[in-house]
């Protein structure tokens, strides 16, 4: 559904991402785990058209997205989820919900519903749908930010760092909703800190070091792979084999 | 027949490429920082993958790795893990001054099993097969490449090894084995013996016959189908690559295909080191993409054949290379074992301080393939007594036996009478077929 080849992605002077290539297939999801600057969140702008690539291509289903403006992209039908919720936290709920099916807004039959669909998955959001969501706690909103996306209603749906400044108890309910998604036939691109948790949950994932992918396989022959730990660790210094 | 891995198996082209792509930049990622070898020869040519791989045509751009390189590496200068790492090691047979010693990581041993396993289904085991291995199981990689595979397929496996075939008859009568894993030499030295015991092989279990190892013929196949009541399918393994789970035989019996979502092949003109297109001969050139302990890029395996880029009736995607029955550097292959005729040459200068003028001649007894050492008589390899002379030979076949690890059979012959070519003496004869 997803394939990314060979993509370059500079900031000022940084080379963020070096060349890197990777896919997903419908109804797969799929985890980039990598330390801190690894590029993982550049992969993310990137795909959804915030970071133009120098060079490479990215297309989805057979079309090319590379260069497209961000509403572009999401009409083609890719969701984020952004690193730190990025809720619009002046808003109600329900407004934050009817801002993610914005490319949907002609068809107010079609939204509503997606949204009692989504009201009763989460009946915490029901009943605070009045409410302004930036008072919402953080798994709650996180709820939110992940129906919102929901609501454009994308063949894909990216997940950067779901599980970020959330106490553990509530991480568990998110990778517990993550799994549900899954398990609806949902393509998931998921970004993760915590590989272990991600690696789990996902079909196949990548380990990204310093903008290059050294690594990928089937996410449970990469929770067992020293090397992903030690991308975990960010121990990004040489060891002593390292010529 | 069901295929081990239909979903990798059967993909499509143009997902293959990808799947190809990403994994190239992955392993060129690595061996550029962890393998000083390739990335030496990387910076000469001023190539960094991070910049440079952007389609897989790339590749072409990179210096070949040679056997030589690998046996300068020894034993662990290629390594692109630490040690501690490495779950497993094997070696070539040591017909080169060091052996080529090559290492997995337990990933790396996973993924081994697992293509081990895609080419015993094509060949036709399933979980419910009795599998009778008489490969040598040791440094060498054939038996235990195969026995992990057949585990993985959950067959019931029998290491019986090489040698002894009466006792491998026995074990194949009385275990009731279904699959038999040998060189195709072999399986006929079997059909000979089950012959001579007064057996009748169609009483035996036996359905399907796994052989590689050595060069054979389509009438070879023939004969052991015939013979052992079995239908024989071909495979192809290096052992600097992997082992055996490279490339294997469908049940269409029309080439093997190539695993190619983990190794990248290329033909190639062996002289003009140009890329050659599908469908024409040349040398096999194989870059592995997942195996992390011991990859190699662009390795020249010496072996010619074509790549068949049609669809095959079975289903699998992936293309396939033909029968590989002539080689375009001077390695011998007798019994399974590469044999490089001037390390032989090296081993007799020792015995006397004087290289003797020498020919290998591989000959077919029955169906047995020996190998024959035949050197011409100087004054320092001649002697009155019978005695002294004996013992010389003996010597002689001993320290070759140590070294190759089959034993020949030295003969001396008259000055000047070895089969000449260009003034030099031809190296090898192949007498086999």
């Amino acid at each position: 559904m997803l394939t990314i080849k060979s993509v370059h992605t500079y900031y000022g002077n940084i080379h963020a991402l070096k060349g890197v290539s990777l896919h997903v297939r419908p109804g797969e999801v799929v985890t980039l785990v990598g330390a801190n600057g690894a590029g993982k969140s550049t992969l993310v702008n990137t795909i959804c058209g915030m970071a133009k690539p120098a060079r490479g291509q990215i297309e989805l289903d057979g079309e090319r997205i590379d260069g497209l403006a961000p509403e572009n992209i999401v009409r083609k039908g890719i969701a984020l989820v952004p690193e730190g919720r990025q809720i619009f936290s002046t808003m109600s709920v329900e407004a934050n919900l009817l801002m993610g099916g914005f490319i949907h807004r002609k068809d107010s039959e079609q939204l509503r519903e997606d949204m009692k669909r989504f009201y009763n998955r989460f009946p915490i959001l029901m009943q605070r749908s009045r409410q302004l969501a930036g008072t919402l706690s953080g798994g709650e909103q996180q709820m939110l930010a992940i129906s919102r996306a929901l609501m454009s209603r994308p063949r894909l749906l990216v997940l950067d760092e779901p599980s970020m400044g959330l106490a553990p108890l509530v991480i568990k309910e998110i990778f517990a909703i993550i799994r549900e998604l899954k398990e609806e036939g949902r393509t998931i691109l998921l970004i993760e800190q915590n590989a272990r948790g991600a690696l789990r949950i996902a079909d196949r994932g990548y380990v990204l070091e310093t903008g290059k992918v050294v690594l990928q396989g089937e996410g449970r022959e990469l929770l067992e792979h020293r090397e992903v730990k030690r991308a975990y660790l960010g121990k990004g210094a040489k060891q002593i084999w390292e010529a | 027949m069901p295929i081990w891995e239909p979903e990798k198996e059967c993909m499509s082209r143009g997902d293959l490429r990808q799947t190809q792509l990403e994994r190239l930049q992955a392993t060129l990622n690595r061996v550029y920082r962890n393998v000083s070898f390739y990335r030496q020869r990387f910076q000469e040519i001023n190539f960094n993958p991070e910049d440079d791989l952007t389609e897989l045509g790339d590749i072409e751009r990179l210096p070949f790795t040679r056997s030589h390189d690998i046996s300068d590496c020894y034993p662990y200068e290629m390594f692109a893990v630490p040690l501690r790492e490495v779950v497993r090691v094997h070696a070539s047979s040591g017909s080169t001054a060091n052996p080529r010693v090559v290492g997995y990581t337990r990933q790396d041993l996973r993924n081994w099993s697992n293509l081990v396993a895609r080419i015993l289904s094509s060949g036709g085991v399933v979980q419910d097969d009795v599998v009778q291995i008489a490969f040598g199981y040791g440094l060498l990689t054939g038996g235990l490449g195969i026995h992990y595979g057949a585990e993985r397929i959950g067959a019931s496996v029998l290491p019986t090894s090489v040698g002894r075939t009466e006792r491998q008859i026995k074990i194949m009568q009385d275990f009731r084995t279904t699959v038999l894993v040998c060189t195709p030499n072999y399986a006929l030295v079997i059909a000979d013996r089950i012959d001579q015991m007064g057996l009748e092989s169609r009483k035996l279990s036996l359905k399907y016959c796994i052989c590689a190892g050595e060069p054979w013929t389509e009438g070879m196949r023939g004969e052991i189908q015939d013979r052992l009541f079995v239908k024989a399918t071909d495979n192809y393994g290096v052992t600097e690559v992997i082992g055996p789970g490279i490339a294997g035989e469908c049940l269409e019996q029309c080439g093997m295909h190539i695993q190619e979502d983990h190794f990248y092949a290329e033909i190639i003109d062996p002289d003009s080191e140009k890329v050659l297109q599908p469908g024409t001969k040349g040398e096999l050139v194989l870059t592995t993409l997942t195996k992390e302990a011991f990859p190699v890029i662009r390795y020249r395996t010496g072996d010619i054949c074509a790549i068949i880029d049609e669809p095959c009736a079975c289903g699998r995607t992936m293309r396939r290379i033909s029968r590989i029955n002539e080689r375009c550097d001077e390695v011998v292959i007798i019994k399974g074992i590469n044999i490089i005729p001037e390390r032989i040459g090296d081993i007799l200068e020792q015995i006397k301080g004087e290289r003797p003028m020498f020919q290998l001649v591989a000959t077919r007894r029955g169906h047995e393939d020996q190998l024959e050492i035949w050197v011409e008589v100087t004054e320092q390899l001649f002697y009155d007594k019978m005695r002294e002379q004996r013992a010389l030979l003996d010597f002689m076949c001993k320290k070759i036996t140590n070294f190759i690890g089959i034993s020949p059979r030295i003969k001396l012959v008259e000055k000047g009478s070895l089969q000449r070519e260009g003034g030099s003496i031809k190296k090898f004869v192949d007498r086999r077929f």
